[in-house]
């Protein structure tokens, strides 16, 4: 065994020096029968369409991402996709109102004023309501600005005035969002319980809640909230979470997602945001000169004893049999 | 006239961070702001490549077009600049970069950011040029001065490369020819792929896009 040591020795030696020979011509690229023969042959222009990420030594880990492409998908929502659902849906709601107002009017008592009133709303309600409205419409108002103001404003105040109004629409946004989540929470411990969907919601949607019925004053019977208010509230509740959701998540930018993940956050946002709008549209036109008697239950808070009667019955009679109301009239 | 580019070559790179610290120290550029940064491909694994990228000067630029204030601009030598007097820093652009150039410092807890900050092509910003006001806000002006940017100026591998467009082309495929090999130019189908727009665009000018 002893003369064959050396000879050992020698092959483990070439061994040990030609194996990384052979591994780095796979690992690294060498000029080949592949390899380019003319300038023109040489790429530049590489496609790339997926998303590379790599490793950086910086802290900021999510700069690792070499080159995202769907940031192309992002720019045409931010465009143009966003500013025209936004847009389109709220000239076609206002569309439709306008030729509902034409074609119905504003929608009377059927009996007139009695002049009696019933509390329908009290302070804390109205206090929810209009905490969460008035939010709502400076956070509409300001999302407006910076959505539009490029095309719209601009052109008409200059870029320096458009900056200083822009900065500003961003803060309330931002700050105003507190005040719109103490009021959507208080909307849902206030209502809740009465906006839970039931059997009667139901006749009243097949009837379109007596929209269309022109004699007025048949109306499907509703407790305190009937199926279309139901309607505003989950959408009112439900939106505004994922709004409030969507929109502190872009105040803390990377907290917990990637680009991809902020790219999406401001997607459903912007298109919550314009599915709101167009509701919150409706809620106004009805609540202002679309039914007569409608805005004093947010207003004053006390509505006509015949408003009540003609459109929320069911609750009207639980008013009574509480004794919150007093027993005027024959009972029907 | 020129067309300035970025060209990293990634068959050159060794990831020495010189551009990056080159960048960082001519701009005096604050803590947490990277204008210029090193990603590393395939870390410890076969066919491993470094990149530096910063801001490539697009032709058709995201940023430019998602810009809610339209703070953007784009010198005669297609280098896209933008006004820190008008970012309102909401960040729009970071999500349409394909490349992760604009960075924001951080002005509160919270998160919330400043105005956008990002490579110039050492070139400063729209205030006149080697103006103290520009180098605050912007950082050097070497392109005033008639020389390139520092990044490239200092690779010692001549990895990353900036300048005129074509000549960056004709020395990498010359280079390329040479040695035998290259796997093409790191994100010049996503910045110069698209048409150029043609013309140099400011705030308010009609090729600014995004409209």
């Amino acid at each position: 065994m002893r003369p064959l040591r050396p000879l050992h020795a020698l092959l483990l030696l070439i061994a040990l020096l030609a194996a990384p020979t052979f591994a780095q011509a796979q690992l690294y690229q060498v000029p080949g029968p592949s390899s380019p023969t003319t300038r023109e042959q040489v790429p530049l222009y590489v496609p790339q369409d997926d998303k590379v990420i790599g490793r950086v030594s910086i802290p900021d880990e999510k700069l690792a991402v070499l080159v995202q492409p769907e940031g192309r998908e992002w720019r045409e929502f931010r465009t143009h996709t966003l500013r025209l659902v936004i847009g389109g849906l709220a000239i076609a709601v206002t569309v439709i109102l306008v030729a509902f107002y034409l074609y119905r009017g504003t929608i009377r008592i059927h009996d007139g004023l009695s002049g009696r009133l019933v509390l329908r709303f009290n302070g804390l309600d109205r206090f929810a309501h209009w905490t969460t409205a008035v939010s709502f419409l400076l956070m509409a108002l300001t999302g407006v600005v910076l959505t539009y103001g490029r095309p719209l404003l601009i052109p008409l105040l200059g870029h320096q005035a458009f900056t200083t109004l822009a900065e500003t629409s961003k803060s309330i946004h931002n700050f105003v969002s507190v005040p719109f989540v103490v009021g959507l929470l208080m909307i849902i411990a206030l209502w809740l319980r009465d906006n839970i969907p039931e059997k009667a919601d139901w006749t009243w949607i097949k009837s379109a809640g007596g929209l269309f019925s022109k004699a007025g004053g048949h109306h499907p019977e509703a407790g305190r909230f009937n199926a279309g208010q139901k309607g505003v509230f989950w959408g009112v509740v439900l939106g505004g979470m994922a709004m409030a959701a969507t929109g502190y998540l872009m105040m803390v930018p990377f907290a917990v997602s990637g680009i991809g993940g902020m790219q999406i956050l401001h997607v459903i946002h912007g298109l919550m945001a314009a599915l709101l709008i167009a509701v919150v549209i409706g809620h106004i036109y009805i609540g202002t000169i679309g039914m007569e008697g409608a805005f004093d239950a947010m207003g004053s808070g006390e509505v006509d004893e015949n408003w009540a009667i003609e459109h929320h019955r069911r609750w009207y009679k639980e008013q009574l049999r509480k004794g919150y109301v007093e027993d005027r009239q024959p009972a029907e | 006239m020129a067309r300035m580019k970025f060209l990293c070559d990634s068959e050159r790179c060794i990831e020495c961070n010189a551009c990056v610290t080159a960048c960082k120290n001519e701009h005096e550029v604050p803590w947490g702001i990277n204008r210029r940064r090193l990603v590393t491909l395939n870390d410890g694994k076969p066919g491993e490549r470094s990149i530096s990228m910063a801001c490539m000067h697009c032709n058709d630029p995201p940023c430019a077009a998602v810009c809610p204030v339209d703070c953007f601009l784009q010198t005669a030598d297609g280098v896209v600049l933008h006004s820190k007097d008008l970012c309102i820093g909401c960040g729009y652009c970071f999500y349409a970069c394909p490349f992760g150039a604009p960075q924001y410092p951080r002005t509160t807890d919270f998160g919330s950011r400043g105005k956008m900050d990002k490579c110039t092509f050492c070139a400063g910003g729209p205030e006149p040029d080697g103006s103290v006001e520009e180098y605050q806000k912007y950082g050097a002006n070497r392109l005033a001065e008639g020389k390139l940017p520092l990044c490239a100026e200092m690779c010692s591998t001549r990895a990353l490369m900036a300048g005129d467009g074509a000549v960056l082309a004709d020395i990498y495929q010359e280079r390329s020819l040479r040695r035998g090999y290259g796997s093409g130019a790191p994100g010049w189908s996503t910045a110069y792929g698209r048409n150029d727009r043609g013309s140099p665009f400011a705030p308010g000018g009609p090729a600014t896009g995004g409209g």
